[in-house]
């Protein structure tokens, strides 16, 4: 039983002498807030996002009828809407992070903030895209009818096409927020002490990596089987409504 | 047939890709209250275009749409106004599926005709009796054959209470067995002295329903005649090689 003794010597080393367990937790929790944070933040930029481009899509031509800068202005918010799906859904979340740290609030103290702002704004055109691909999905059929009845196109959207979207969205939002959980274990390359930094910080100091590396990705993936379970509930509840 | 010109069509031009396809090209017709107008013509002829136009649900190129007087294709016009007063009827239903066939007739009465729910209902539900589907109030689209779903997708608009109601080929995506029914409706409406525009390949419709007939090719009206005169004696060749076809 030479390993059993061995495996439990490793364990008291890297979790329990000199409570190095605190490193996990308190990672933990820094994780947590970081994807709670940037997940509030990403649903406010994509529906942002998406409601202007699908509300540009579905209207461009009407606006242009009217003549006027109204058209002109969206046209050129929409343009801007467009680069930044490109740029951030073109370019790896570290990158994006160590600029927003480094170069543009390279003078902000508050490392958490930036995570927040940085993850955030990336989830947020992924956000963005799925809502709008939500609102593409739905015959446009539907939205001719509400128009038809006299609904304008604000009505049409609040009593028409969002609940219908809103319905076949909601897996693929929860899969993004899974996704971006695990992608804020790279807040450590800024020296934010998350879930992985913290199991990094373990293996730093004990010299054994095995340990460390296996809890932090148990953690992960407890919580990523919790919420899958969750996203499978929400999606059969769905289902069920459809009739 | 002298009641007063409610739609007022001149020169109506649809053009897509700056004129490379002129799906209308110069229509101008007049729709009397209490008409019954078909349009017939083979498939990309605009009739379809025609009648969306009718409703700005396609924004003409050129051309003028009265309306009760008012120009609907001025950028000024309130479009939303508009079309409450005419009904429209599409191909594929276009039900809305999150609610209940209930929720589908009452919603825009509701919400735009600021009408109480016991209110909407209660017309909803005179309506639904006079199709033969009070009894499915409470279903959902999902549930409905495709006859039960149009003659609901009829109900919906007419609970706004239309001047004019728009039937853009109501049977083309119904199983045979069901055209029936849906037509039966259409009758009644056309009986009950509703104003109707309708495009169609139901040949047995128009020749019984319709107060005029209109044939359409090319993105312009060929022919418009009784329904007598034009199916017993059409006058151009493009007319009489369609009919040929189709009947």
């Amino acid at each position: 039983m030479n390993w059993l003794t061995d495996l439990k010597e490793k364990f008291i080393l890297n979790f329990v002498e000199k409570s190095r367990y605190r490193y996990l937790l308190d990672g933990l929790g820094n994780t947590l807030i970081i994807t709670l944070l940037s997940v509030m933040l990403g649903v406010v930029i994509g529906v942002i996002v998406a409601s202007v481009r699908s509300t540009y899509d579905k209207n461009s031509e009407a606006w242009k009828r009217r003549g006027g800068v109204f058209h002109v202005f969206m046209k050129a918010v929409n343009r801007l809407c467009h680069i930044y799906i490109t740029v951030i859904r073109g370019t790896p979340v570290v990158v994006q992070l160590m600029i927003l740290y480094c170069v543009i609030l390279a003078s902000s103290r508050n490392d958490l903030l930036v995570a927040v702002l940085a993850f955030g704004i990336n989830s947020g055109a992924y956000v963005a895209e799925i809502i709008r691909g939500g609102i593409m999905s739905i015959d446009n059929g539907q939205f001719e009818a509400g128009r038809s009845l006299g609904f304008n196109y604000m009505q049409t959207m609040i009593y028409i096409i969002i609940p219908q979207v809103f319905k076949n969205i909601l897996p693929a939002l929860l899969n993004e927020f899974i996704a971006l959980l695990k992608e804020t274990s790279v807040a450590g390359y800024v020296g934010i002490m998350d879930l992985t930094k913290g199991g990094d910080t373990i293996r730093g100091v004990t010299y054994s990596s095995f340990m460390p590396l296996l809890a932090v990705a148990l953690i992960y993936l407890v919580i990523v089987v919790i919420l899958t379970k969750l996203v499978s509930v929400v999606e059969r509840k769905l289902r069920k409504n459809e009739r | 047939m002298s009641g007063k010109v409610i739609i007022d069509v001149k020169d109506l031009k649809k053009y897509y890709n700056d004129g490379a396809v002129k799906a209308l090209d110069g229509v101008t017709t007049q729709i009397k209250e209490g008409e019954v107008v078909v349009i017939i013509g083979p498939s990309g002829s605009g009739k379809s275009t025609f009648l969306r136009s009718l409703n700005m649900l396609e924004y003409p190129t050129s051309g003028s749409i009265k309306v009760d007087g008012a120009d609907i294709t001025a950028p000024t016009a309130d479009l939303n106004l508009h079309r409450r007063k005419m009904g429209m009827v599409f191909q594929h239903f276009n039900l809305f599926p999150h609610m209940t066939v209930m929720g589908n007739l009452t919603a825009a009465p509701r919400k735009l005709l600021k009408k109480s729910r016991e209110e909407a209902e209660s017309y909803a539900l005179s309506l639904l009796k006079r199709v033969g589907l009070a009894d499915r109030a409470d279903a959902y689209p999902s549930q409905l054959s495709g006859g039960q779903k149009q003659r609901i997708a009829i109900v919906r608009a007419l609970c706004m209470q239309p001047e004019v109601m728009l039937f853009d080929e109501p049977t083309s995506a119904l199983d045979p067995e069901m055209v029936g029914e849906v037509l039966d409706v259409m009758k009644d409406l056309a009986k009950a002295g509703m104003t109707m525009v309708v495009v169609t390949h139901e040949m047995g419709f128009a020749r019984e329903v319709a107060s005029r007939v209109i044939f359409m090719d090319g993105g312009v009206m060929i022919e418009e005649n009784t329904p007598s005169e034009l199916f017993g004696s059409p006058k151009s060749d493009r007319l009489k090689s369609f009919l040929n076809k189709v009947l």
